[in-house]
Formats: structure tokens, sequence, C-alpha cells
């Protein structure tokens, strides 16, 4: 369990464009970060276990049934935002991070 | 081992080898064919295709065979019958059984001047190649004979850009075929093609002119027609010649004399195809043939096939117009009546000819609109299954065609040409699994010859239960082009609109991309104006195509693949400061890789400095318009190809579409632009431009079909512009041109209905599209790098705007920096190469 005094400030949440995603430094460790539309945060890593490019923060938004998915920007495999369970591949899924909005409206991320 | 010799390898010839081979499992057979031909069988019921851009190649319907000895060019001299002895030129041939299939002749009527340069026949590859090779540069061609293949020979002569008579001796054109309110329908057709049909007369002579070859025609009603060159299709003969010879029966009026099991007069000596008068009648059709083919395979096995007759019906589009008879189309049964349907004003005329007691379909005539023919055909013979006006009116044809195939019983036959039973396919369809119709066409070869079946088969399909989903993805039950359709008339700005009248859930990475493709064809503007930007593809998002590594790749617009020195030099200048691998491209530019991010923009403002613009090679949508150097510098050119390809580039930039676009213009007929592999292509002409469309390169390589000859260079863009908006709006998603154009019904005739003749009545707001799109066209990177917010989106780190992305290395590769084991790990397909850094420990 990640305890909460490890969230670090990332960006002001207006900096997060709906349904697209940034990536960020957070402790040396590369994290896609997703806003989407209905106003839900997702935190999970940059690195694309199929093609080990850190290129996750730029694929497409989206859902798949009642998922929130991302796909990989490289080859498109799809990825539950939620777990990082990847729903093409078996055996293969991306780590989520805890993320949360602070009181000025920062948005934080809590990686170990 | 036996030995099966076969004289000539036309269609039906083909079809016996492979027929014998599919049958002959233990190996008891060697096949031996003679052929008269330098080429292998190809497909002569397409021949005309040759001039629509079909090459000889795409006609071909031979596949080499080991068990098959091939011998081209070698045709049969005599045959001894006691001895049993094939003589050609080249040597002498034993056979154990013996097949004629030596097709036909083209018949000349005994007129003077019938031997005269420039005077053609219509039957083979070569002919067609001499044909093409004598109209060039020649204005005035006349074909002699109004039937099928006249027609067939005048719409060549068209396509080769001459003005055309047809000269028919009978009061109507297809006198065999259609009746005379048909021919009358016809006519009007062909003439408005400007195609100047003289009928009810003959030809008395041919005049030679000064050079002696041939110059007028005389005609017996006296007038005389000026032509450059003549086409003969007057008819056909057997060729029994060979078989007459050694001493075979033939038919009262000529043909190798056969019963129904396709046996001749003599011991094991067959004859099959246009060459055979089965109980002394010649059939001119492939499908007979094909029949004939089958039987004889089956008795060589020792089986007990018979002939079953033939069916005479035929589809064929003459000119663009639909034209259809099936059955008993003249109406010669006893007592039989007519049902007749005539509307001038869309120009359709259908006859049906029913039983006395107007309950049995027995046969009829279509013209102008022959959606109801697969259904009708299937169904001579049979109980009508609806009123007869029902199955005539052309708007109730298709669907009432659907029903009347569920009323056909089993054994009815949906594919002529290769004799499939309507059960045949449903069990395919269900025994076999077969879901769509390339699947029906492997598993029964229905479909696989004229192709007029293939309507039906996809009713079958529906019928059995079997859905062809056209919806786009999980969140659209819509296909591209109804979706584009949709924004279209309801005016629709955004995703999130579209998504709520139209769709469900979030989208994805299929829908949402194509819905951007949409709003940005619909209304040009910035394509990551607000919501769109969550739409778009990476390579979109970043105006770059992202490499395996993360990276991205550069390449600006070099139009025509004409580039200044100076511009050369900056391009030279951003690689070498920014270390960016540089190629040149196969589409006559450059391409500057290994760009990160945050990059992008310098490396842009640099170009944009210059006076360069995106390339786009990350849209779908127009990529380069290549070209050769043509008529400024080439000796040969004899158009300025290159000014050509430039103004086309510029027009069409940023020009969205379902997939990307490519063109090329070549300055003569050397083609040195390669422009046949294009979406559309264009090669310069003495007079002016011809325009290819519908080639690429790529995964499934097809060469460009000549669309129009001799445009002006205005007509030409007219023309284009059309073309790719009526792309834009129908074709499907990923969908190129040339797929397009093979799906649209009735295809590259109804496209040249659609935007030459303007048939739907679109053209003026295709043209208003293409202007739109023209006065809005704004560079993608120059409004980037003006606007502080789109610019923002460019950092590799929303928290570290000003730090690199740490994975992301080179090594050195012939002098220039590549990614780090692009050799190493880059061949396994899924697996890009990129070190595998541990999350937490920058590189
Ligand atoms: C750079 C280049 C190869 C080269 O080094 O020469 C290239 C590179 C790529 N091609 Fe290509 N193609 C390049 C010329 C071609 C050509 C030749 C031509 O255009 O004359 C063809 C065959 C012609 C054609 O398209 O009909 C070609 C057929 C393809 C195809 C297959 C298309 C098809 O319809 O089957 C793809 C895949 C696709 O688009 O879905 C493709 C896709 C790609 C992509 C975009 C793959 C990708 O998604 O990452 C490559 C990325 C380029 C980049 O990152 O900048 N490329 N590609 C050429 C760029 C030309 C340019 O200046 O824009
Ligand atoms: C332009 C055109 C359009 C047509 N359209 C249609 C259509 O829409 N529907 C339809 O059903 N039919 C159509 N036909 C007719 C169809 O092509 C023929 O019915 C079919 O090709 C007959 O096949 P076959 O094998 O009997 O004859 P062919 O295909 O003519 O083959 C006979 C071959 O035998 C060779 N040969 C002759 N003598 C010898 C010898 N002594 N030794 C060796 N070889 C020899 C010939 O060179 C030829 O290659 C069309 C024909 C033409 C020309
Ligand atoms: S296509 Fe013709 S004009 Fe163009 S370079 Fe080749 S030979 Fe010269
Ligand atoms: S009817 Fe000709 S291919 Fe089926």
């Amino acid at each position: 369990m990640i305890i909460d005094v490890a969230f670090q400030p990332v960006c002001p949440l207006d900096r997060l464009e709906p349904d697209r995603g940034v990536a960020a430094l957070v402790n040396g460790v590369q994290i896609a970060l997703f806003r989407t539309s209905d106003g839900e945060l997702f935190a999970v890593g940059n690195r694309d276990p199929i093609s080990h490019a850190y290129v996750m923060s730029r694929g497409i938004v989206g859902s798949r049934a009642d998922v929130p998915t991302v796909a990989s920007p490289l080859h498109k495999q799809v990825y539950d935002l939620r777990t990082g369970t990847c729903l093409d591949v078996a055996d293969v899924s991306l780590p989520v991070y805890p993320v949360r909005v602070s009181e000025d409206s920062v948005v934080e991320v809590a990686v170990e | 081992m036996k030995r099966l010799v076969i004289i000539g390898n036309g269609m039906v010839g083909q079809r016996l080898i492979e027929a014998v081979r599919a049958r002959d499992d233990g190996g008891e057979w060697s096949v031996t064919v003679l052929a008269e031909e330098g080429r292998p069988a190809y497909d002569r019921v397409k021949l005309s295709a040759f001039f629509d851009g079909s090459s000889a190649e795409d006609l071909n319907l031979h596949t080499p065979d080991a068990g098959v000895d091939l011998r081209l060019g070698e045709p049969a001299a005599s045959v001894d019958l006691a001895d049993r002895v094939v003589t050609t030129a080249a040597g002498a041939y034993r056979y154990d059984a013996l097949v004629f299939a030596t097709g036909s002749y083209p018949f000349v009527p005994p007129v003077d001047g019938k031997d005269l340069p420039g005077v053609f026949v219509y039957r083979t590859l070569d002919d067609l190649e001499a044909i093409r090779e004598y109209a060039r540069g020649r204005h005035i061609g006349a074909v002699i004979g109004g039937g099928l293949l006249g027609l067939e020979a005048a719409n060549a002569m068209r396509l080769l850009g001459l003005s055309t008579h047809v000269i028919e001796f009978a009061p109507r054109l297809m006198p065999v075929q259609i009746d005379e309110a048909g021919g009358a329908m016809l006519r009007r057709y062909v003439e408005d093609l400007g195609v100047t049909v003289h009928t009810g007369t003959g030809t008395t002579a041919l005049n030679a002119g000064p050079d002696g070859a041939v110059a007028t025609l005389s005609l017996s009603n006296g007038a005389v027609v000026k032509a450059d060159m003549v086409i003969v299709a007057a008819g056909i003969r057997p060729r029994d010649d060979v078989a007459r010879a050694a001493g075979l029966a033939v038919g009262p009026r000529g043909g190798i004399l056969v019963d129904g099991t396709g046996r001749t007069s003599a011991e094991d000596v067959y004859a099959v195809g246009e060459c055979a008068a089965v109980d002394g009648v010649c059939y001119g059709l492939v499908a007979p043939g094909y029949a004939q083919a089958e039987v004889v395979a089956d008795r060589l096995m020792g089986g007990a096939a018979t002939f079953p007759g033939a069916d005479l019906s035929t589809k064929l589009k003459l000119l663009g117009v639909d034209v259809a008879s099936f059955g008993d189309a003249h109406g010669t049964a006893e007592g039989c009546l007519d049902v007749t349907f005539t509307d001038p004003a869309t120009r359709v005329y259908a006859k049906l000819v029913l039983s006395d007691d107007a309950k049995t379909l027995l046969g009829g005539v279509l013209v102008g609109d022959a959606t109801g023919y697969p259904a009708l055909r299937a169904g001579v013979g049979l109980a009508l299954s609806a009123p007869p006006l029902t199955l005539l009116a052309p708007a109730g044809a298709e669907a009432d065609a659907g029903a009347g195939l569920a009323a056909l019983p089993g054994s009815a036959q949906v594919c002529s040409c290769n004799a499939v039973t309507k059960d045949t396919i449903v069990d395919a369809i269900h025994a076999q699994g077969c879901a769509d119709v390339p699947a029906l066409k492997a598993c029964t070869r229905a479909g696989t010859s004229c192709g007029s079946c293939v309507p039906m088969l996809k009713q079958l399909l529906t019928l059995e239960g079997v859905t062809q989903s056209k919806a786009l993805c999980e969140h659209f039950d819509h296909s591209r082009q109804e979706l584009f359709d949709i924004v279209r008339v309801r005016n629709i700005r955004s995703f999130s609109a579209l998504i709520a009248e139209a769709g469900r859930g979030k989208g994805c990475d299929i829908c949402k991309p194509v819905v951007a493709s949409i709003l940005a064809s619909l209304h040009t503007g910035y394509v990551l104006e607000g919501e769109q930007a969550s739409l778009q593809d990476t390579n979109d998002h970043f105006l770059a195509n992202i490499q395996r590594n993360g990276t991205y790749s550069v390449v600006p617009r070099i139009p025509g693949g004409e580039i200044t020195p100076e511009k050369l030099i900056v391009i030279g200048e951003v690689a070498r400061d920014f270390h960016l691998y540089t190629k040149i491209t196969g589409g006559q530019r450059i391409d500057l890789f290994g760009a990160r991010v945050e990059q992008l923009p310098l490396i842009w403002k640099r170009l944009v400095d210059a006076g360069f613009e995106s390339g786009h090679a990350y849209g779908k949508s127009l990529r380069t318009v290549k070209s050769c150097v043509g008529s400024t510098w080439c000796r040969y050119g004899v158009q300025d190809s290159v000014g050509l390809a430039v103004a086309l580039e510029l027009r069409y930039r940023g020009l969205r579409s379902p997939h990307k676009l490519k063109s090329a213009v070549s300055g003569c007929a050397r083609e040195c632009a390669e422009a046949r592999s294009k979406d559309f292509g264009i090669i310069a002409t003495d007079n002016g431009w011809n325009l290819y469309v519908g080639g690429n390169g790529g995964f499934r390589p097809r060469h460009a079909d000549l669309f129009a000859t001799d445009l002006s260079t205005e007509e030409l863009v007219r023309t284009i512009d059309r073309f790719l908006i009526f792309y834009i709006r129908s074709a499907d998603r990923l969908q190129r041109t040339a797929a397009w154009i093979e799906s649209l019904d009735g295809g590259l005739d109804h496209l040249r209905d659609v935007i030459v003749h303007d048939s739907l009545g679109l053209c003026a707001e295709l043209d208003a599209a293409m202007a739109g799109h023209i006065t809005n066209y704004a560079d993608e990177w120059a409004a980037t790098l003006d606007d502080p917010d789109r610019l923002s989106r460019f950092v590799s780190f929303v928290n570290a705007p000003d730090a690199p992305d740490p994975s992301i290395s080179f090594t050195v590769e012939r002098g220039q920096p590549v990614p780090v084991s692009s050799s190493a790990e880059g061949r396994q397909p899924v697996l890009l190469g990129m070190p595998a850094v541990t999350e937490g420990s920058p590189a």
C-alpha cells in the first residue's frame, strides 16, 4: 500500500486536456497521466510493454464496453486505465499509480 | 500413364486442364497442350478491360502446373485419326485422348478492301495491341457490326480517343440478344456517348487513302463514312479447319459435331467450347463451354456426365449501359405473353416473357438497369415470385430480387457461368462457414467468371442470416460513409456531439481518427483545434510520424520533388544541427528522423522560416505528387510535367481523406514518374493529359485505370477535384482509391458517370467543396508555431519541460544516428528495438 505522504505534485489540473495524456517524470520514473472527459484521472507507466518505447501518454483515450482505455500509439494494443491490464494481449500490463487532485487543483501522483 | 492432348489454350481449353487436374487423383493422365497463341490462356470475356487499364497479366487465367506440358506458339497442323497422332511444325504427339478446344475466328465479310492496312479484328490480345498501336495519332474509327463485340470494340475506340461510328446491318443494335424497343433504348445511350450509329445498312467497300491505308467506308445506303481505322466485328465462325481436314464430321453450319458427351465422330476424340457443334449448335458464350469441359473431364475419368444444354443468358455492361437478356428473350414459345416497361425519363426498358397462363417466367430483356437480372435469370422456368410489374420496376428490383431469391428452389442455378446452385451456396455458408463473398468464391467458384451473380451471393448471405457488419467499431453502428453524411447533413462540429447523436461510449483509436478526418474534410481548419486534438492519432497530434523508439520524423513538403539549392542547404543545416538521420524517400523528398517532441517546434521554426511547409507525411491526406523532368529538359517530354505536379501538389496539400493519397505526373508515355502506380496519375500526351485513377503500390500493388484521355489542364484539374471529393465523401475507413472504385456498384463506369456526366447531380457540390478546401488551406506547422498554447504540447514531460526523454539514445551507423540496437532486436516484428530501461533508472 502506498501511504499518503508519497504523493508528489506534477502539474496544474488545467494543464491536462480532456481525453489526452501527458508524460511526467516523477522520482526518475516515467508516468503517463490522463484526464478523461468525465473528469477522472489515471496514472499508468509511460513505457509501452510491447515496444519498450516510452510513449503510452501519447495514445488515444477511449472506452471498451464500460472500461476506460488507452491504446498504444505504436501498435494499438488497448489497456484498461484503471488496472493497467492489457485487453488485447494476455499477461501484459502497465503499472498503475495512485493519483489525486489537491485542494489548489494540482495533480499529484504517488510513486514509490 | 495415358496422354491427353488438348488443341487450343483458350478459356475453355484452360478450364478443361483444370477440370482434369482436379479429378485425376490417381495421376492417370499426362496433359499436353498445343497452343497457337504465344501466351497462356487469358480471360477473353474481359478482353476489353485491356483498354481500361488492365494489363495482359491482369487477364491471365493460367497457372503453371508440373503435370501439364503447355506448348505456346505451337499450333496443331494436322491430326491422323488412325495412328492417333497430332502433328505440329515442331513435332508429333501420340494421344490416348484428344480434345479440340480451338474456339472461333472472327468472320470478315468479303467486301473490297477488307485487307487494307488499318483494318482489324477483335479477338486476341495481339489484335488489341495492334489496335492500340495503330490508333496513336488517329482520330476517327469505325466498327462494322453492332452486336456485343461491335459495341465492345466501339468502346475501345472511344477509350483510345477516337470519335467512333458503328455500322449494323440489322435494324437495331445487338439484334441477337435484345428486341426492338430495347435496341432503341440502347441506341440512345450509345449516341449520348458521342458514338454515331448507322443501323439497317451494310458496308459495301473499304477504300484506301493516298497512303494506301483505309480512309473511308462505303455503305449500302449510299453514305460514305470517313475512318482512319476500322474494326470488323461481324460475327464469329468455329475453327474446325484441322478437324475437318482430319475427316471428323462437322455440323450443318460448321463446328466439330459432338453429342451430349462431347464426343466427335471419332473414337476418343472430343471437342469443347466455341469450336464444338453440340448436336449441330455452336455456342458463342463461355458458360456452355465450361459446362462441356466439365463433361469431357468427367468422361475421361470414366464418368457418365452429359451436357445439360445451355443457358444463353447474358448480362453486359457496354459503354456504361447495363444490358441483359435471359431465357427465351425473343418470346419464341407457343402462346407466350410479353410484359414490358419503358421509362424514357430514367431510360430504362424491361421486358418479361411469360408462359401462356402468365404464371411461369420464360425469359426477358433489360436495358439501362439490370439490378433485377440475377434473380430473374435464376427464376426462369419457375413460377413468378411476384406480380410481373413489381419484378420489373427498377426501384423494386433490388428488394424484390431478395424476395425472389428466397422463393427459389435449391436446385436453381445462381451462378450460370460455373453451374453453381443455390443449394451449393447455402451449404457453403452453413457447412463450410463461408461468411463473405470472397470465401464463397473460393469455396464454390460462383462469381469468379462474369461476376454478374455476385449481388445474389451477397443477398444469399443476408438471407442465410450472415450479417456483413458495416459498423465502424463498438461505438458506432455506421460506416464511415454514413458518418460522413450524418456530420455533413446535421452540421455536426465535434466528436462529442456526434457520439451523443449517433453512437455510444467514449470512442476509441478506430473511430476517433475517422471522425477527426471527417471533421477536417468538412470544416477545413486547424486539425488540433479544441476537442479535435484528443481525437488525433499521435502522428497528427504532433504533426510528425512516430518512430519505433518514440522519436518522430520530419518531412517538409517539396512539391513535385523540385527544390532550390538554398532550400536543400537549409535541410542539410537543420539535420546537422539537430543530429537527425537523413534519407531521400521514395516520394521524391527528404525525411529527417530521430527528433524528440520538444525539438519538433525548434526544427520546424527553422524550416518554416526558410519557406517550407508541412509535408503531411503523418496525415491521411495528400502525400506527394511525383514528377519526371518533362518537356523542360527531357528530349522526349511533350508537356511540362514538373509544372503540373507542383500545381497539383499545392492545390491538394492538406486535403484530409480516408487514406493517404498519392499522385505523379509523367511528361510522356515512357512514364518515368510511375504515375500508373498512384491514386491519380497523369501522363502527358501530344494533346494534353491522360488521367489514370485507382493505382497504388504497397501490399497489393495495382495499376491505375485509364479514366479520361487528352484533357486540357483545366478539364484535368476539374476531374481530379471531383474524383477526390467524391472519394473523401464515400470511401470507407482506410480504403485506398483502388479498393473504393472496386467497391462502387458499377465501378469505373459509374465513377465516370458521376464525375464526368454528373449523373447524380453532385458535381456543383463537389466543385464547391474543393474550392472551400483551397481557400481555407493553411500550413499546420506555421499555425502551430504562431500559438503558445499549441506549442505547450510539445514537451517530453509536463513537469520538466526542458528535460529530454532519458530513454532515447542513439548509436551511429554509416555516419548517421540510429536508434540503439535497431539492427540487433529490430528483426522481431513486434518487439520494437529499444533498450529495456528499468523503471526509475534514467539512462
Ligand atoms: C519514408 C518512406 C520510405 C522511404 O524511406 O523511402 C516511407 C515510410 C513509411 N511508410 Fe511508406 N514510405 C515511403 C514511400 C512509400 C511508397 C512509395 C511512393 O509513395 O512512391 C509506397 C508505395 C506506394 C503507395 O503507397 O501506393 C509506400 C507504401 C506504404 C504503405 C502501404 C500502403 C498501401 O496502400 O498498401 C504504408 C502503410 C499504410 O499507409 O497503411 C506505408 C507507411 C509508411 C509509414 C508511415 C509507416 C508508419 O506508419 O510509421 C512509414 C513512416 C515514414 C516516416 O516516419 O516518416 N507506406 N510508402 C517513403 C516516404 C515517401 C514520402 O516522401 O512521403
Ligand atoms: C471481346 C470479346 C468479348 C466477349 N464477351 C463475352 C461475354 O461477355 N460473355 C461470354 O460468355 N462470352 C464472351 N465472349 C466469348 C468468349 O470469349 C468465348 O466464348 C470463349 O473464349 C470461348 O472459349 P474457347 O476456349 O472455346 O475459345 P478461345 O478462347 O477462342 O480459345 C481457342 C484457342 O485455340 C487456339 N487455336 C485455334 N486453332 C488452333 C490450333 N490448330 N492449334 C492450337 N491452338 C489453336 C486459338 O488461338 C485460341 O487461343 C467474348 C469474346 C470476345 C472476343
Ligand atoms: S516520362 Fe518521358 S518526359 Fe518524363 S523523363 Fe521519362 S522520358 Fe522524359
Ligand atoms: S454467373 Fe457469371 S460468374 Fe456467376
